[in-house]
């Protein structure tokens, strides 16, 4: 069974945030701007998205679907790089997180349509958009952590990292310890998010599957998959980026290269 | 018998600098603060970027990848780093006689850094160094923090070790009385050039 939802349904949710708006205004607490600002966008850019999909949906063309996934992807490179409190300069920090996302979810969506869900074609845009848009924002959180802990740390610890360096050791035994660490943070929310999944948490795929009349069971069955794909993009992805910063960091004479880090707002 | 020899090296605004040591040999380096001592010194442990050649028993710093290069020139700073908990992680193998010389317990292995001296810190930061057996010894400043007793004893050791490896040291410091009971030679840094003073 599912219940489509009228204007009016959305308009009385709506009002329950202009109660909010109206109630943080009389108490000062300075979120009335940007609580209404994210409404807002939130209602046009789904709508907007909405239409899209209808459109695309219509007419299966492969052409659509990769300029509308490459757009996501893109989207979602700037996005972790806007996450950074140091970025690498030029065009470095969009390429690196760009190409951990590509590996991390464009990578996984497309083995997971073409051996698992099959669909036909393979790159259906009812499959392959909501499948890569869930790996990219998920994945996206991780590798921007990882990142941001990797170069804030050396940051910090740079006279550690020189010290080793004196001590004989490469460039990469010198960060090692560093890179684990933001292995860890990178990978703590997808992990946190499997121990909890059933239990604190349903997550919004299978109830969105549920709400939408599927059998609760099936509906289980694609969140495990998704789950599999997410943490296996994210680990992937992290591990990724984190190789590559940390040669990034170093020149062939083991030096640790600050000159190649931007210093931008923060600290 | 020439155990380093560096020339025409350029670094910063410095250069170029000319000069040898041999083995067993101790030289110091002087100068104003910000003359360039230490950025002499990070240059020579390959550390910063720098023209020119440098050679150890004649192998040029250029063929041997920069790790190793730093097992052989090593810089010890004024102030050592430590990144783990207790001591013992920091080292890969534990030798005792030099233990003992830097007149360390067995037991040392196990105590917490946060819990050390500068002065306890700074002696087994040089222990940390010499346990890769370095031809060349790049101190920078190294008894800036230690008192009367620490310093001595600081000294004593780097002599038994050049007399024993056969090792050449570079010596910066501000305390002339020191560099004068340590060194052979004496060079100054002067408006980025190097001369024997």
């Amino acid at each position: 069974m599912f219940i489509p939802l009228t204007s009016l349904d959305l308009s009385l949710a709506a009002v329950l945030v202009v109660l909010l708006a109206v109630l943080s205004w009389r108490m000062q607490l300075n979120v009335t701007q940007q609580l209404i600002i994210a409404a807002i966008r939130t209602t046009v850019q789904l709508l907007l998205i909405g239409l899209v999909l209808k459109t695309v949906f219509a007419n299966v063309n492969f052409f659509w679907v990769s300029l509308i996934c490459l757009l996501m992807l893109s989207v979602a490179g700037w996005e972790i790089l806007s996450r950074q409190r140091r970025k690498l300069k030029g065009w470095w920090g969009f390429g690196v997180s760009t190409a951990s996302l590509f590996v991390s979810s464009f990578f996984i969506s497309i083995l997971a349509l073409v051996t698992i869900i099959q669909s036909d074609p393979w790159y259906h845009p009812q499959y392959s958009i909501p499948l890569l848009g869930m790996l990219l924002g998920n994945t996206m959180t991780g590798i921007a952590l990882g990142m941001d802990r990797l170069v804030q740390t050396a940051w910090q610890q740079r006279g550690i990292i020189e010290q080793r360096l004196m001590l004989g050791q490469t460039g990469i035994q010198a960060i090692m310890d560093i890179r684990k660490e933001s292995m860890r943070a990178g990978m703590i929310p997808i992990i946190n998010s499997m121990a909890a999944a059933g239990i604190v948490s349903l997550p919004g795929m299978m109830t969105g599957q549920i709400l939408a009349g599927a059998p609760p069971v099936e509906a289980v069955k694609y969140q495990i998959l998704i789950m599999f794909l997410i943490t296996a993009g994210t680990g992937f992805g992290v591990i990724a980026v984190l190789g590559f910063l940390s040669h990034r960091l170093f020149d062939d004479r083991h030096r640790l290269r600050f000159d190649q880090l931007l210093k931008t707002t923060g600290d | 018998m020439t155990k380093l020899a560096v020339k025409d090296l350029t670094y910063h605004h410095c250069g170029p600098v000319n000069f040898e040591v041999d083995s067993g040999e101790c030289i110091s380096v002087s100068g104003a603060s910000g003359s360039g001592k230490s950025l002499l010194l990070r240059s020579l442990a390959d550390l910063d970027d720098h023209g020119g050649d440098v050679m150890l028993d004649k192998i040029n710093m250029k063929d041997v990848p920069a790790n190793e290069w730093r097992l052989k020139v090593a810089l010890l700073p004024a102030e050592s780093q430590w990144w783990f908990d207790t001591v013992g992680e920091h080292f890969s193998v534990v030798d005792h006689a030099l233990l003992e010389l830097f007149g360390f317990p067995d037991n040392v292995m196990s105590w917490s850094i946060s819990r050390m001296s500068s002065g306890e810190k700074q002696r087994l930061a040089l222990l940390r160094l010499l346990i890769n057996q370095p031809d060349v010894l790049l101190l920078d400043e190294p008894t800036a923090n230690l008192d009367k007793n620490n310093t001595l004893m600081f000294e004593q050791i780097i002599k038994q070790y050049l007399q024993q490896h056969k090792a050449c040291v570079i010596w910066v410091s501000h305390d002339a009385k020191q560099l004068e009971r340590m060194c052979q030679q004496h060079f100054e840094i002067k408006n980025g050039q190097l001369s024997r003073c």
